[in-house]
């Protein structure tokens, strides 16, 4: 049994299993909220989930399409039709032709609705998971500026109405970690941005799921002595967060990890133990050397985060064990972090990469490189490493460790990019990196941290 | 004035507020049916079903093949047949050759996949040189010409020739095909999210062995259509109306998103060769071009498509010579269908390349050579052998050029780009000229009908429909200009083909240009009523304005004249008829008058371009467009903006690729990508030209839908000229994606 707020109602569901997109369309005739992919994708189905985090009430844009209602117990969810027709993101959009077929309409309301609540200015941030083929965009990000400086419409009281449920489902880590190791066949549910497509789109049923959102031990971002501990459960948007003042880049890279929806749903955990060869998070996490704590019962086992990923699709976790926590040691900021696709948000990455590389009395004194999409695992590129430590960082040295690559990588070809230019992207990365480490102008067209 | 405002699209309070309903937002009743089609994998082969699974299956109502199917398996615009179940053989991956009929749609989809199907395989077609190999064509090869385009070749002083490959594109509207239908005493009521309930209606009755009276179809909106809900919903309104029939149930289909994808046709895809003869000044005197369309498995509306493309060979130029050559090509891939522009953009990316040629050839700006070769404001023949009458080309670039600041910025980029090792910038004006009317004559007419009520509100319908265009607002206001009321007191309700029979698809962006014209000829018949009537009773001539009428020293409101009249037993209720005239066209010849008009613009884009990774993006872009005189500037902007993005996307990012197997790899939203909200031009300008439609169309407005989408092209054109600041290979094909870019910069 799943407890949760719906427009200001008590709800209550029995299939943990059904997605929120199906529960408010189906069950409750709610049909303001659209789906146009039903995998996370074009944000068509975008309500507002708000739920306590650290004891303050926070309201998130979340793509209710690929959202478990396991997912939701104790949070509080708004759709589209409670703003009423007059909250202001609503006037405006109408006012500034923000609508044309409007069927993209009620999902950029509620992304723009939930931006509002928190200020945020950065509109085609906020819209990058919100697809409108109709407008160019243009109206709509006119009606998100004409907006921004209106006062915030009263909603229901929240939080009162969430105190109202009692805890459901694992809220303890001890007991989720034994419960595991009894059911190992349960497939862990993080943000479900994977496994909600495996419902959709591959249409399998799992028998058992462990949702792992209530769990606070999971949750917390804890800077440790000798570096930063962040749990498996950590939203990216969280992450986000903590690495902007850290590794700027990383951060930068993560504004442009999937969507605000996404963010909002998916977790390190979730992205570190999928083991996709194109996840986003992992080989910048590997250029920091990062360890990973697996968890099975009452065991706990820390490796390199680069040692977990044994082959294609294949990761040293055992039956029953789970992804804890993530520990990035201290350092200083070295690190490049490049993330291409073809499209700049929004997209899974051709390929994506950290290069963490420090030079003291211009001679190259560590070098950490590694990449994803460019083999079978996230994978450091060890000969470009050999390449360039204790060597004068020079565009000599560079030129030699670009030819190295070739000895790291065999990269494929498919439909995100040809094996030719993940390579010759890959070198020319290199070169980005010395040139925007040696401050000769701008060098990227997105994104460069000045 | 109700036209030539700025008013909100009629349903936009309903969009935001989520009240909007789209198909499959009616509530159904509870014995409703959900369908679901059983694809095929395989792309060419002879096939034989085991569905017993499927029968088996959760929830599982009933399978029907084609054997099962009452009377006609055929969802095809065009009289050459397109089953809709696979009979025997399938000719390419995504064909449906089984419906399931289960009690959910989760159900229905799920049951789908449980087909065993045994496949005796064949060798596919996937490829235009596979295709062109085996003479796999639909038709003959098609010429227009005019003068003699290869002895003027020969005789040129210079010549220039190439080959470009340009990408289909996916609609990706962001509502997918869906429709459903309600059995009603042996008769059938269907609800489609089509551009073209009346085909619907014609392939649903032919289905079910009925008249077409016997068919209702309705259409309230659409979640956005762009060609692809032309005909590419005929199988699911025919899929539900045969189920509701059968079972005496209500029946829903909908395709799930990478469903639709792989179903269903998309922009077709062209190989353009072209040899081109000119001048020193880059004045063209001859130019051949070669067309290679892909047109996929079934004709659809490949012809008309193909033959667009054809027609807008030329763009914004006047060729003398010219020779345009077509092949329409059969291959084992999706069907390729209708998409805005209808071929027209991948006409004109042919031209407009052979014009970059030349100025790289001479050294020139391009810009100075699309001046050379406008065509004249009038007299010149097109290579199909009208005269155009009305071409603003020249003016109207000169003035695009000076609000853009062209020539400063020319150098500005010259020198950012000689101090910019990695990033490069490329500027581009790319006009464009788009002829307006259906090719096939024939469905250049509309109806209407309009219904004053006797408290003086009006409810009208059209035979247009809405996909977001703001096609109901735009006629509203024409009817509540003739009867010199405010908008609010005009209701357009859904487009039923039980109001306004046979009419043509809303396509070809001549949705109000028909439309608009029917309705006020509808209006313009009950006016003259109430004129008439006013005239007998108060001895004057009416005068409508501002919800009041006013006749000789007597005034009242339109609702009161109204009441009296309705008193007086006068008709309030009238169709409106409307055909487009002059239109005269051989399509086998090529020649004669195809088109009313030609609506005319151009855009000026400014990118930047990353050489090390081919990663770009567009700093700025203006647009200067001619709508005529606007009959909504807002809702044309909309459009302008709209087309434009689109337009840049399809050019860029947007990029289908298809498997050796010929399985549509970029069949989902996570591989294909359609522009997002951070990739428009920081700064985009629109603006509408100052001018009205030589014609007299409604209120002398043009047509809007499709031409802007060829804005996009000085995108492409920007990229070009930035790779050639990079001393890149300027000869790539379309989509310009990053790593095209970055590959032809390798060399
Ligand atoms: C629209 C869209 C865009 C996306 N964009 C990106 C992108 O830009 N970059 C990118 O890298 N990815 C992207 N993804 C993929 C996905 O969002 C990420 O991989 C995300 O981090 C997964 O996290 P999650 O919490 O949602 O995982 P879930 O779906 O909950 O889980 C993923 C897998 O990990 C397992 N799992 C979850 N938590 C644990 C744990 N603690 N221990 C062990 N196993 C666990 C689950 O059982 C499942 O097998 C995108 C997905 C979508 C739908
Ligand atoms: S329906 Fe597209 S993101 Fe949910
Ligand atoms: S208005 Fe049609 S998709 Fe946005």
């Amino acid at each position: 049994m799943v407890e949760f707020v719906l427009n200001g109602e008590m709800m209550q569901a029995d299939d943990a299993s059904m997605t929120l997109l199906d529960f408010v369309r189906l069950e409750r005739g709610l049909t303001g909220t659209k789906e146009g992919c039903n995998e996370g994708d074009c944000g068509a189905c975008t309500v507002q989930v708000a739920s306590m985090e650290d004891g303050e009430l926070v309201h998130r844009a979340v793509n209710s399409c690929i959202l478990l209602l396991g997912q939701m117990q104790g949070k509080s969810v708004t759709t589209v039709e409670a703003l009423g027709g007059d909250h202001p993101v609503q006037e405006a959009m109408v006012e500034h032709h923000g609508s044309q077929c409007g069927f993209c309409t009620p999902g950029i309301v509620m992304s723009l609705a939930a931006a509002h609540i928190e200020g945020r200015q950065d509109h085609a941030d906020v819209l990058a998971g919100n697809l409108c083929r109709c407008t160019g965009y243009a109206p709509i990000l006119r009606a998100a500026e004409a907006v921004a400086a209106q006062p915030v419409p009263q909603g229901p009281d929240e939080a009162a109405l969430l105190e109202g449920i009692s805890g459901a489902g694992f809220t303890e880590l001890d007991e989720f970690a034994d419960w595991y190791v009894k059911n190992p066949d349960a497939v862990l549910v993080g943000g479900a941005t994977e496994v909600g497509l495996v419902l959709t789109k591959e249409l399998k049923q799992p028998e058992k799921f462990a949702f792992l959102n209530q769990i606070t031990a999971l949750q917390n971002i804890e800077h440790e002595i000798g570096g930063m501990r962040i749990g498996a459960g950590v939203l990216l948007a969280r992450v986000r967060g903590a690495m902007v003042g850290k590794y700027p880049q990383f951060a930068e890279m993560l504004r442009r990890f999937g969507s605000v929806q996404v963010r909002n749903s998916a977790t390190i955990g979730g992205n570190i133990a999928n083991g996709s060869p194109i996840a986003d998070t992992p080989p910048a996490l590997i250029a920091l050397e990062t360890s990973v704590t697996l968890r099975k019962g009452s065991a706990r086992r820390e490796i390199l985060l680069e040692d977990f990923y044994l082959s294609y699709g294949v990761q040293d976790r055992a039956e029953g064990e789970f992804v804890e926590s993530i520990f990035i040691p201290e350092q200083g900021d070295t690190l490049g972090v490049y993330k291409i696709s073809k499209r700049f948000d929004q997209d899974i990455s051709a390929l994506c990469g950290g290069f963490n590389i420090a030079v003291s009395d211009g001679i190259v004194t560590k070098a950490r490189i590694a990449f994803g999409g460019m083999a079978a695992t996230p994978k450091r590129a060890k000969a470009v490493e050999a390449a360039l430590i204790g060597q004068p960082w020079n565009e000599e040295t560079i030129a030699t460790a670009q030819a190295a690559f070739a000895e790291d990588y065999t990269p494929m070809s498919d439909q995100r990019g040809s094996a030719a230019y993940r390579m010759i992207l890959v070198q020319n990365l290199l070169k980005r990196f010395y040139l925007e480490q040696t401050g000769t102008g701008r060098v990227r067209v997105v994104g460069g941290i000045s | 004035m109700s036209v030539a405002k700025s008013i909100p699209h009629d349903s936009g309070p309903a969009h935001v507020s989520g009240e909007a309903r789209y198909v499959d937002d009616y509530p159904m009743p509870a014995n409703c049916v959900h369908l679901a089609f059983g694809l095929s994998e395989k792309s060419h082969a002879d096939f034989t079903l085991d569905l017993a699974a499927v029968r088996a299956a959760e929830g599982v109502i009933e399978v029907l093949v084609a054997a099962d199917l009452p009377a006609k398996n055929d969802v095809s615009p065009t009289p050459d047949p397109e089953p809709m179940l696979a009979e025997a053989r399938v000719h390419y991956i995504g064909q449906p050759m089984f419906l399931v009929v289960a009690d959910s749609h989760l159900n229905a989809r799920r049951a789908a996949r449980l087909g065993k199907v045994d496949y005796s395989e064949k060798t596919p077609l996937v490829t235009i040189d596979q295709a062109m190999a085996a003479g796999s064509r639909f038709g003959e090869a098609v010429t227009y010409s005019i003068g003699n385009a290869e002895t003027a070749l020969a005789a040129a002083p210079h010549r220039i020739s190439g080959e470009m490959e340009i990408g289909g594109q996916e609609h990706f509207y962001l509502e997918g095909q869906a429709a459903f239908a309600l059995p009603e005493e042996g008769d059938v009521r269907v609800v489609s999210s089509t551009q073209h309930p009346t085909e619907i209606q014609h392939k649903v009755a032919e289905a079910l062995d009925k008249p077409f009276h016997a068919v209702r179809v309705e259409t309230r909106r659409m979640g956005g259509g762009f060609g692809g809900k032309e005909s590419q919903g005929n199988a699911l309104a025919v899929s539900c109306a045969v189920v509701a029939l059968r079972l005496n149930r209500p029946a829903k289909m909908r395709y799930d998103r990478d469903d639709d994808m792989v179903i269903t046709g998309k922009r077709h895809d062209f190989r353009i060769k072209y040899e081109a003869g000119f001048g020193p000044d880059g004045k063209i005197e001859s130019v051949i071009f070669e067309h290679f369309v892909r047109c996929g498995w079934a004709l659809d509306l490949s012809h008309p498509v193909a033959d667009r493309a054809m027609l807008h060979a030329d763009n914004a130029y006047h060729l003398p010579n010219a020779k345009i050559m077509s092949h329409r090509l059969r291959t084992n891939t999706q069907s390729a269908t209708a998409y805005r522009g209808f071929g027209g953009p991948q006409g004109i990316v042919g031209i407009e390349r052979v014009i970059e040629d030349i100025a790289e050839a001479l050294g020139l700006d391009p810009l100075a050579v699309r001046q050379a070769n406008f065509y004249a404001p009038k007299g010149d023949l097109t290579p199909y052998h009208m005269e155009v009458e009305d071409s603003i080309s020249t003016e109207l670039v000169a003035q695009l050029a000076e609000t853009s600041s062209y020539a400063a910025r020319r150098v500005e980029i010259a020198e950012f780009n000689a101090r910019s090792p990695i990033i490069k910038r490329g500027l581009s004006l790319v006009p464009v000229k788009f002829g307006i009317s259906f090719t096939l004559t024939f469905l250049n007419q509309a109806g209407a009908l309009v219904h004053v009520y006797a408290d003086g509100s009006v409810q009208l319908n059209h035979g247009g429909t809405e996909m977001g265009q703001g096609l109901n607002t735009k006629v509203a206001q024409v009817a509540a200009q003739v009867f010199g009321l405010g908008v609010e007191a005009v209701k357009i309700t859904a487009t039923d083909t039980g109001k306004v029979p046979n009419t043509s698809a809303t396509a070809a962006s001549s949705g109000a240009d028909l439309n608009g014209m029917a309705c006020k000829d509808a209006c313009e018949r009950i006016k003259a009523r109430l004129v008439e009537f006013a005239a007998e009773k108060w001895g004057g001539e009416a005068i409508f304005s501002d919800g009041q009428v006013q006749v000789g020293e007597h005034s009242m409101s339109f609702a009161e004249l109204v009441t009296d009249a309705y008193m007086a037993r006068i008709s309030l209720s009238a169709t409106g008829f409307y055909k487009t005239p002059k239109l005269q066209w051989d399509r086998v010849t090529g020649k004669g008058r195809p088109f009313l008009y030609f609506a005319y613009g151009a855009a000026v884009s400014e990118v930047e371009l990353d050489t090390l990774s081919g990663e770009n993006r567009i700093l700025r872009t203006d647009i200067l467009h001619d709508v005529g005189n606007s009959l909504n500037p807002a809702l044309d902007i909309g459009q302008v903006e709209g087309a434009f993005v689109q337009g840049a996307g399809w050019l860029t990012i947007e990029e289908l690729r298809w498997a050796e197997d010929g399985r549509l790899l970029t069949a989902a939203p996570a591989t294909y990508k359609i522009p997002c909200a951070s990739d428009i031009p920081d700064q985009l300008n629109v603006a509408l030209w100052d001018g009205a439609n030589l014609e007299k169309t409604i209120y002398r407005s043009k047509a809007v839908g499709e031409p802007p989408f060829v804005h996009g092209v000085s995108v492409l054109m920007a990229l070009r000229d930035a790779v050639k600041a990079a001393g890149g290979d300027t000869g790539f094909d379309a989509p310009a994606t990053a790593e095209r870019l970055l590959m032809a910069m390798q060399s």
